[in-house]
């Protein structure tokens, strides 16, 4: 009780939890839940955004968009290894992935129609989880708060070039337009969505911010997005797919219709419309893989012997 | 054949390789053995494409027709690429994606090397900046030649099946074309039969540490006409360009 007292008046002065320090076991386990579904996240990320690289329409596209998908591997090798620090390895957590006890963001479990989806993906989707990296930066475990001010960096970058695509569609050809108009109908919703359930339905939450592994709720980024993107739709001339939009004076925030929740239960339990080809992708290329790791460690092991003997 | 019209020439053969094995190499995103090497792949792909951006931005200026090197990437047919035959040769397994990067990597450093001191200014700058990436690359291809060769009984099979597959289409890597002798007397471009000698022995000498035989000279060498594993990338990677020709991107 002592220690737990103590832990509490800890992070109460914004001081950072590190990997030795004493910690409940739910404190721990809620990290390791967040931050290896945060990696396998920039992982699966990967898949839908991959899909186009062959197709990028120009080299320097595809130049921004190679170093953009590999960013976002390198965010997903950090995270595994913040999460490592609290006792957990990255095969256990790859096992927990395919055995769907972990999850990853939903909004990768949509397909990527045309070129434009590229734009909004960047756009909104990297959009939306700087809007919570952001506040994540003051997250109170100390490794993952680090990667976190690391990782904001680059997924500025991200969404900026995203921006320009859009950017570039929507003042493009009538047919560029549509592309950029069809992108933002699809990927709007979801956007939305990868802020979780409204305050009142969050089970966790509670104790997430208590610690503040959380620093904002739910609903407040959402809102945070949905004021800095709505403007940004507008420059382009794209219009968002919200009947229910408008601007309140008085509360000066914009006002939407709610989200469709049957929709974001579906996708969360796998009935998305990839959830299954981005787990069978995963669980395939980490299966063909094994032959590679199985020589890399047997190499490892020789050299390790070899030194020895000498 | 002008001095100008046959560096046009050699610079689409090294682009065009760059491009191709860059776009094979991107094919690799999400599909490597583990993260780490997931990464490696798309950055060896992010470098071959700056390097084929370069050489076919320079070889539209050598052509005087107003070409950008995207209108060189997307707008010409299968009979125009110049490119190796071996770069073109699908991602079968990792064995053959290291293997086929080995075999290229050891022949670009090596010209790299020699074009760095060419008398033309921009293809002295190209060898040296490029020389850069491709001796990181050769770094990192030769460890798992060796990792792979030394392995297990799987690895060292896979690796050798696919250095075997792969080294007929090296002869054409190798061989010298009708147009570089000039250039190559000039000193605009490395003497490509130096560089098969070297190549040769760089190779040999990797393989045998890594436990691996060299394949036995190629008798019949596979057609000289690209693959239909070309024309296929060709068509997805021009699809958008061919399909909107009016937009701009």
């Amino acid at each position: 009780m002592e220690k737990l007292h103590d832990f509490q008046r800890f992070i109460d002065a914004e001081e950072k939890i590190e990997p030795k320090d004493w910690m409940p076991d739910e404190y721990r386990a809620h990290n390791i839940r967040q931050i290896s579904q945060h990696a396998h996240s920039e992982v699966i990320g990967m898949q839908p955004e991959g899909n186009w690289i062959t197709r990028a329409p120009t080299l320097r596209a595809k130049k921004i968009l190679l170093a953009k998908i590999q960013d976002e591997g390198g965010h997903g090798l950090y995270l595994y290894s913040a999460a490592e620090t609290l006792g957990i390895s990255r095969d256990e957590m790859i096992a927990q992935l395919h055995a769907g006890k972990a999850k990853y963001s939903s909004v990768f479990n949509y397909p990527t129609l045309n070129w434009a989806d590229i734009g909004a993906i960047g756009w909104l989707v990297d959009g939306a989880a700087v809007t919570n990296q952001l506040s994540l930066r003051r997250t109170s475990f100390g490794p993952y708060s680090r990667a976190m001010l690391r990782i904001c960096n680059e997924e500025s970058f991200h969404q900026r070039q995203g921006y320009e695509i859009m950017l570039k569609m929507a003042k493009g050809t009538p047919e560029q337009k549509e592309m950029a108009q069809d992108a933002l109908n699809r990927w709007w919703w979801p956007s939305l969505m990868m802020f979780g359930p409204h305050d009142n339905q969050s089970a966790r939450s509670t104790k997430g911010m208590l610690w503040k592994i959380k620093r904002a709720s739910n609903d407040e980024l959402r809102q945070r997005f949905i004021d800095k993107t709505v403007p940004q739709a507008e420059f382009l001339g794209l219009t968002i797919p919200d009947p229910k939009l408008r601007w309140n004076e008085a509360t000066g925030h914009y006002e939407t219709s709610d989200i469709n929740w049957e929709e974001f239960n579906q996708v969360i339990q796998g009935n998305g419309p990839c959830n299954k080809e981005r787990m069978d992708h995963h669980k395939q290329v980490h299966a063909e893989g094994a032959w590679v790791r199985e020589a890399a460690a047997a190499y490892a092991a020789r050299k390790q012997e070899q030194l020895v003997e000498v | 054949m002008t001095t100008n019209q046959a560096l046009f020439q050699y610079c689409l053969r090294l682009g065009d390789t760059n491009l191709i094995l860059g776009h094979r190499l991107s094919e690799m995103c999400s599909r490597g053995p583990m993260l780490e090497e997931d990464i490696a792949l798309t950055n060896f792909a992010l470098d071959h494409i700056g390097q084929a951006e370069a050489l076919l931005q320079y070889a539209g200026k050598l052509e005087g027709k107003g070409r950008s090197e995207d209108d060189l990437s997307y707008l010409r047919n299968v009979e125009e690429f110049e490119n190796f035959r071996l770069v073109e040769q699908p991602n079968t397994d990792f064995a053959y994606v290291i293997a086929r990067q080995f075999l290229v990597d050891v022949y670009q450093c090596l010209l790299y090397q020699k074009m760095q001191k060419s008398s033309d200014e921009t293809l002295a700058g190209m060898g040296s900046r490029f020389l850069k990436e491709s001796t990181y690359h050769l770094r990192h291809t030769s460890g798992w030649m060796e990792r792979l060769g030394l392995g297990t009984d799987e690895s060292k099979r896979r690796i050798q099946q696919a250095i075997n597959d792969l080294w007929p289409y090296t002869p054409e890597m190798l061989s010298v074309r009708p147009y570089e002798k000039e250039l190559t007397a000039q000193g605009i471009i490395p003497d490509a039969e130096e560089i098969a000698l070297d190549w040769l022995v760089q190779v040999v000498r990797v393989l045998s540490r890594s436990g691996l035989h060299k394949p036995q000279d190629v008798v019949v060498p596979p057609p000289s006409t690209h693959s239909d594993h070309l024309v296929r990338m060709l068509a997805e990677m021009q699809y958008l360009q061919r399909t909107y020709p009016d937009a701009r991107w």
